[in-house]
Formats: structure tokens, C-alpha cells, sequence
């Protein structure tokens, strides 16, 4: 290491830390004084105390005792209205991809353990349909979920009606071609080559288009809004998508960054995708739905603080914890380890609250839907970031890196987290958009445990079998064509897994449909419009 | 309003640090790497097999980076070579280091099979020379003819793998992707590898079977 770059580190060490400091001192200043008041700022005026939960069975779900209580909700009914379609075309895009990605995630997995399944074409083969897996799942279905529950909890959050709504539906248009073009250019083998950046740049600045024009009504909303403070989760989305257009930007840049120090790019966005975009979503609508539903607010807000800005400062240097052992510089690669390590700060922190705030109401797991899925979202989350700290390490990284353990850290995290909360957020929210109820509950209990199941057996076999295979490749004595045959049982027990989660997906999609048409046995009212509860309103 | 704001560029200066340390450096450290007298440019139709590696996601199986010996022992011990140095990737664009060894490494695999017969063979099908593995075929690199012509370059399948008659002839795809296997071939010493390795393995490079 020349002593310019140790100059550098040095100082970017510094820099961070003095970051870091200034930040605490800053919280402990401007927002010691209303902490506990700005986590209130997610109920109206006396809702707290009671649950809101559209998508519970037998809710009675608060609508004011007082007048101003009433039209407290009754403002937040239209701040729902407002950002209707724009959600609905998010939210239904994202199923959509949800569905296409499971089957090329399926297949993927099938011809893992079956290497003649489809391979007559080349449109078919492995290498294409697993990124065609990778870009849908993540660019269509959590993304774009993603933007449509943000799109829904910024007004709520402003408390005023979405301004500029529009704009997120032409980009949600913009964006649905991105991913059409994207996904038919991997198929017929005009990828650009690396992981998480298959689509072709010239498609990508449609990604960039679509995703600012979100970002307008956002701005525009946040211009508007009534209330004094900015409840955390509106952080989390707001520095979500400043840094994804700046990310896909640069990692883009067509012929900039050639040879290894491609791979460092390529990796830092990669990372970045997945920590600085992906999850403060994730993150921030946990933030949202669990004190929601529980009606009690958050147990720490001062922490929720210090959680969001070490993560900010600590994800956004672990990219290169991909490339331990590559052809990188040390010093590069001891940055994002030192980095991975101290994630467990903010993800602490984030766990304090989210299971802190559950404390004394696990109970209400059993009725509530959304709160089961968000809360195991939640729980997986923390799962997810504790093993990944270890995975970062160079003692264990050095057995995990080139196997199937990663892959089922990377469904730990994009599912079990990510997609969990997205579930919930979803029967959290249609019923207070389309203004109907979920027409068979039974099938919301059915999603639930088929992906449960689903999971569990995907990221418990790939798991073992990627752990073995690790340590099996680090000695020369087993030959390699043995260790294939290792995985062989963790790769078909990833089938059965993969084709329940894809059967949840199935139902999942299936019950949003019916919520679409407003399918079903009309309950006479939805439960927030019911005469009894009008009545008390009066 | 100003809070908003103030939180989105706090978000975006710390995202302009981390693009200074994680992006910025490396590329100026690394683009002043010395690029191994040894590495030979890639010719028209090895480039070309690349674009087919590319496209056919033969990286989501393989990597392209031994490891160092003394950090991961496994690697050079199964003659996939010396740890690599960012110098001998100057001529690729994009990377194609991989992620996964579903597949072993294929930084060197041009020393290790050099023959292109067995390339063509194995991308045929890869069953028909390894038995049990799990590489899809790929059917569609090659056309199943009656009678080849001047100029096709014949594969000869064993069977049960090949078709009951006639001949199985590369295309110009497969012979480009044969053609950049063999080019996969950094067992030339590596002048900027720190110098304590040299002491703690053999002396020499040993070319792998
Ligand atoms: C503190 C938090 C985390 C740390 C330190 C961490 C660390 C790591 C490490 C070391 C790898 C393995 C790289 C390799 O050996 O190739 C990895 C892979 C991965 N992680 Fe995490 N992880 C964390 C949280 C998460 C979360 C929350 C998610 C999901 C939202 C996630 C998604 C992934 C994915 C998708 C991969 C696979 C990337 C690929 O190879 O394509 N991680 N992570
Ligand atoms: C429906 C069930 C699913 C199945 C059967 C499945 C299967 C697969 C398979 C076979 C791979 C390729 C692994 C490899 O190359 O070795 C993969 C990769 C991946 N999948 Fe899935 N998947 C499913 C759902 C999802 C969902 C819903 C998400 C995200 C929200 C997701 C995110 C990913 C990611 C990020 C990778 C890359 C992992 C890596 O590079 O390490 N998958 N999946």
C-alpha cells in the first residue's frame, strides 16, 4: 500500500467517524426535546392506543371520538384517496413481475439438478434465465413495490393529500418498459455482462427517468406538508430515492471503469442496490406498519436516528466485501470488512425498536396478517444483517464466498426480509385504496404459511449444503466432480421450497386480483365506513 | 421543508464519500497497475467468444479469480493457478470474475484443456466427457448436419450423446467461445504478485494438468 492511499484511508476513517459524531451531537440537540413526540406523528389525534389493521378479521377500527378526531381520519381517508393510482400502478406492476420472476427463479433452480430441462433453446438456457430471475425480482418486484407502498405512506406521512401523482404514473409506465426491453435483451443475449447491471446502459437511463419522476411528487408533498416533524420512516424513504437514481447513474456509465477496478464498481452498486435502496424501504415501512398496528409508538426515537444515519454512513462503504480474496487492493477490501462489522450497530439499533416496540404484544401476531408478516420481515431482517457481518469476515467469507451459502443469505435478506414487509405492506394497504375488504382471509393465512414453509426449507438446505460445499472446495483431496454431487440433495430440496413460495405467489396474486375487481361477498360497508362505529363518531 | 432537504443531502454527501473511497480510489490506484509484458490482447474471435460467454451466463457458474494460497489453500492445489493480479484483467471489459463456483474456476482453463476438440465436446454436451455434471448442454452452439461440408469444423460426439446419423458441426459462436477458453490461459508469472509469495510456494510456476 503506497502512503498516499494510507494518507487517504486515513482521512476518510477520520471523516466518517467525525460524521458520525457530529450526527449524534446533532440528534442529541434538535430532537432530544420533541423525540417521543415525533413518533407519535404516525397517529391522529387520539388514534393511538388503537390498532389499524385493514386486513384483520373482526376490527373495529378507529374513527374519533370527537369531531376533530374525525376529521383527523377523514383527512387522511382523502390523503389515502390521493395516492390512489399511483399506487395501484405500482403495486399491481409489481405483482405482475413477482409472478414472472418465480417461474424464472423455479426453472433456475430446477435445471440446477436437471441439467437437460429445457435446453434446446438458446433463449431458455440457464445463464440467461437466472439473470432474467434476478433483475425481475428485484428491479420489478421489490422495486416497484417498493416505490408503490412509499408512494402510499408519503402523504400519510405529510399528512396531505399526494401532490403531483401523476408524475409516479407515467414513471411507473417509464419503468414497466425499462423492464420489458431489460429482460427481452438478457433473453436474447445482449447483456451487459455484469451481475445486478444485465441490462443494457441505453435501457437503464429509463430506470433513471422513471425512478425521478417519482421523486416528484415526493418533493413536491414534501413541500406541502402539515405536520411539524419528520417521522423516521419518511427518512429512510427519502434518502432511498436520492441514492438509487445517483447509484444506477454511475454504475452505468458505459466503458468508464474497465478491468478489476470494473469489479469494485460493479460490486459497490451491487451493495449499494441491496443496502441503500432495497432496505431502508424495507426498514421504513417496518418503522411504519408495527407501531400502526399496535398503536403504540415507537419505544426509541433517538435511536431510530442514530440507526438511520450509521447506516447511512456504514452500508454504503461494504461493496467490496464481494471480492475478499480477488485481485483488489488489501486495504480496499479491509474497508468494506471493518464496514460489514460495523453494520451491526445500526442493525441493533433498528432491532431494539422494532422488537422492543413488540415486546408484551406478540400476541397480536395471531390475528393480525400484516403485522405477522412485517414483523417476521422484520425479525429476518436482523437475522439476515447479523449473518452477513460474520459472512464479511475473512475467516468465514474464505468457506462461504464461491457457494450456495450465499444464495441463501440473499433470499434471507431479499425475501424473508424484504419481501415479507412488502406482503404485509400490501394487505395493509389495498383496503384503504380500493375501499373493500380482503374477500377470503383463509387465503391470506394460505400465502402466509406457504411461503413460510417455502423459505424455510430453501435457505436451511442451500444453507448446509453451501457450507459443506465451502469446506470441501478449500481441500484439493475431494475432487470437484464429487462435491457437485454434494449439493445435488440442497439444490433439488431448493425446488420444493422455491415451488411453494411459488404457489404462495400464485394465491398472493390471485387474492390482489379480486381485490382489484372488488371480487368476493361485499361486506355491506368496509369496516372503516361501518354505521356502528359512525355513530360513535358523532 | 429545510429538514427534508437537509436529510437528502446528508444522504447524498455520505453516498459521495463512500463513491470517493469505494469507486474513485480504487480506479486510480488500479488503472496505474502494471499490465504483465506476458498478457496477450484478445483477437477478434477470442472477443467474439467472450460476447458468447457473456451471453449465455457462463458467469453465474464460474469464476475467474484463483485465490491466494496461503488465504485459501483449495484453489492452486486444484491447478486453477497462481492468485490473480488486477494487471492480467487490462484487456477485460466488462469483469467476469463470477461470484459462484457451481462450476471450478476458469481463470486458467486454457492451460488446463487445451485441446479444442475437447472444448467443442464438453460444450456440446458435458456429460458425454464428465460424467455427473451438472452444466447444461448447449445444443444450440452447433448444427446437426448430414454430410459436413469444406470448412465445418466436425465435433465428434461419443455416444449416446451425439445423434443417430449424421454429424455435429460447431458454429461460429462455439468455435469463437472454444477459441476463448483456450485464451484463458495467465500461467505466466505475475510481476506485480507481492514477493513473499514466491517464497512460500515453488519457485516455479507449475503448469496444471
Ligand atoms: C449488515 C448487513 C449485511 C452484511 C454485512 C452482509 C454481507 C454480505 C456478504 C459478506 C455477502 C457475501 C458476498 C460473497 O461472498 O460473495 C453478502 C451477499 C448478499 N447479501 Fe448480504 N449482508 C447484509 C445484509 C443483507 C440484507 C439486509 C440483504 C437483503 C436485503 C442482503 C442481501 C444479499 C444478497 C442478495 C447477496 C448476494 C449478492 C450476490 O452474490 O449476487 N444482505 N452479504
Ligand atoms: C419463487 C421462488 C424463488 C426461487 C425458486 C428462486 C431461485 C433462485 C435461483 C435458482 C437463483 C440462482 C442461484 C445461483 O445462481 O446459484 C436465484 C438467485 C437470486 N434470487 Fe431467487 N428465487 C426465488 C424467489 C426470489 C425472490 C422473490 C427474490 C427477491 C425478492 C429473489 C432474489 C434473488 C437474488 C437476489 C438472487 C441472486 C443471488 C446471488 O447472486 O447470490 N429470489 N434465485
Amino acid at each position: 500500500m503506497t502512503p498516499t492511499i494510507a494518507i487517504l484511508l486515513i482521512i476518510t476513517f477520520v471523516l466518517s467517524t467525525v460524521g458520525l459524531l457530529l450526527l449524534i451531537w446533532s440528534i442529541a440537540n434538535n430532537q432530544f426535546s420533541h423525540g417521543q413526540a415525533a413518533a407519535r406523528t404516525i397517529f391522529s389525534p387520539g388514534e393511538e392506543g388503537h390498532s389499524e389493521d385493514p386486513a384483520r378479521a373482526a376490527d373495529e377500527p378507529f374513527t374519533g371520538d370527537t369531531s376533530e378526531q374525525t376529521e383527523a381520519i377523514e383527512a387522511r381517508w382523502s390523503a389515502d384517496q390521493s395516492s390512489r393510482t399511483a399506487v395501484l400502478t405500482w403495486l399491481s406492476s409489481s405483482v405482475f413481475w413477482l409472478l414472472l420472476g418465480s417461474f424464472f427463479g423455479l426453472a433456475s433452480s430446477i435445471k440446477m439438478h436437471l441439467p437437460e430441462f429445457l435446453t434446446a433453446s438458446e433463449f431458455l438456457t440457464f445463464g440467461r434465465i437466472r439473470p432474467v430471475h434476478l433483475n425481475a425480482v428485484t428491479y420489478g418486484w421489490a422495486s416497484m413495490a417498493g416505490i408503490g407502498v412509499a408512494l402510499f405512506l408519503i402523504p400519510r406521512l405529510f399528512k396531505t393529500s399526494l401532490v403531483g401523482g401523476k408524475y409516479a404514473v407515467i414513471g411507473g409506465f417509464i419503468w414497466n418498459i425499462g423492464l420489458i426491453l431489460g429482460l427481452s435483451a438478457i433473453t436474447l443475449g445482449l447483456s451487459d455482462g455484469e451481475e445486478w447491471l444485465e441490462f443494457p446502459w441505453q435501457i437503464d437511463i429509463l430506470f433513471v427517468v422513471g425512478g425521478a419522476l417519482c421523486a416528484v411528487p415526493l418533493l413536491l408533498t414534501a413541500a406541502n406538508r402539515k405536520v411539524e416533524h419528520l417521522y423516521v420512516t419518511s427518512w429512510y424513504l427519502m434518502a432511498a430515492l436520492v441514492w438509487f437514481p445517483f447509484l444506477f447513474l454511475i454504475a452505468n456509465l458505459p466503458f468508464a471503469f474497465p478491468g478489476a477496478s470494473g469489479a469494485t464498481v460493479n460490486w459497490w452498486f451491487a451493495h449499494n442496490v441491496l443496502g441503500l435502496w432495497v432496505t431502508p424501504i424495507g426498514i421504513g415501512i417496518a418503522y411504519y406498519m408495527i407501531p400502526k398496528i399496535l398503536g403504540r409508538p415507537i419505544i426509541s426515537y433517538q435511536l431510530s436516528l442514530i440507526g438511520f444515519w450509521s447506516l447511512a454512513l456504514f452500508y454504503s462503504q461494504v461493496g467490496i466485501h464481494h471480492l475478499i480474496g480477488g485481485p483488489i487492493p488489501t486495504w480496499l477490501v479491509t474497508l468494506s470488512i471493518v464496514h460489514s462489522v460495523m453494520m451491526s450497530i445500526p442493525v441493533i439499533t433498528v432491532a431494539i425498536n422494532h422488537h422492543g416496540t413488540m415486546m408484551g404484544n406478540f400476541g397480536r401476531l395471531k390475528d393480525s396478517p400484516t403485522l405477522r408478516f412485517v414483523w417476521i420481515g422484520a425479525l429476518m431482517y436482523t437475522v439476515a444483517s447479523l449473518q452477513g457481518s460474520m459472512e464479511a469476515l475473512r475467516s468465514i467469507n474464505v468457506i462461504t464466498h464461491f457457494t450456495h451459502y450465499t444464495v441463501a443469505h440473499a433470499h434471507l435478506g431479499m425475501y424473508a426480509f424484504l419481501s415479507f414487509i412488502l406482503f404485509g405492506a400490501v394487505y395493509f394497504i389495498m383496503p384503504r385504496l380500493t375501499n373493500w375488504e380482503w374477500p377470503w382471509r383463509k387465503l391470506i393465512s394460505l400465502h402466509f404459511w406457504l411461503v413460510s414453509a417455502g423459505i424455510l426449507i430453501y435457505v436451511v438446505s442451500l444453507t448446509v449444503a453451501g457450507w459443506k460445499q465451502g469446506v470441501a472446495l478449500l481441500d484439493a483431496a475431494m475432487p470437484f466432480m464429487d462435491i457437485v454431487k454434494m449439493t445435488l440433495p440442497g439444490l433439488q430440496a431448493r425446488t420444493v421450497g422455491g415451488a411453494l413460495m411459488t404457489l404462495g405467489h400464485l394465491v398472493f396474486a390471485f387474492h390482489f386480483i379480486a381485490m382489484l375487481l372488488r371480487s368476493g361477498a361485499a361486506t355491506e360497508q368496509p369496516t372503516l365506513f361501518r354505521p356502528a362505529t359512525k355513530e360513535n363518531a358523532q | 421543508m429545510k429538514r427534508a432537504l437537509a436529510i437528502m443531502v446528508g444522504a447524498a454527501l455520505i453516498l459521495l464519500l463512500a463513491t470517493l473511497t469505494l469507486v474513485v480510489m480504487p480506479y486510480l490506484q488500479m488503472s496505474a497497475e502494471q499490465i504483465p509484458p506476458d498478457l496477450k490482447p484478445y483477437t477478434e474471435q477470442q472477443q467474439r467468444g467472450r460476447q458468447v460467454y457473456i451471453a449465455n451466463g457462463c458467469v453465474y457458474c464460474h469464476s475467474q479469480q484463483p485465490r491466494d494460497p496461503s488465504f485459501a489453500p483449495g484453489d492452486k492445489a486444484r491447478g486453477w493457478g497462481r492468485p490473480s493480479v488486477p494487471g492480467d484483467y487490462a484487456y477485460d471489459e466488462p469483469h467476469l470474475l463470477g461470484t459462484m463456483r457451481t462450476g471450478p474456476d476458469l481463470f486458467n482453463i486454457g492451460a488446463r484443456q487445451p485441446s479444442i476438440d475437447w472444448q467443442l465436446m464438453h460444450l456440446y454436451n458435458p456429460r458425454a466427457i464428465i460424467k455427473g455434471s451438472i452444466m447444461p448442454s448447449y445444443p444450440f452452439l452447433f448444427r446437426h448436419v448430414e454430410e459436413p461440408v469444406e470448412g465445418d469444423k466436425v465435433v465428434n460426439i461419443p455416444p449416446p450423446y451425439g445423434p443417430e446419423t449424421g454429424k455435429i458441426v460447431a458454429t461460429e459462436d462455439a468455435l469463437a467461445l472454444a477459441e476463448y477458453m483456450l485464451a484463458l490461459d495467465h500461467t505466466y508469472p505475475a510481476p506485480t504478485l507481492p514477493k513473499k509469495q514466491s517464497n512460500s510456494d515453488e519457485p516455479k510456476e507449475n503448469r496444471a494438468p
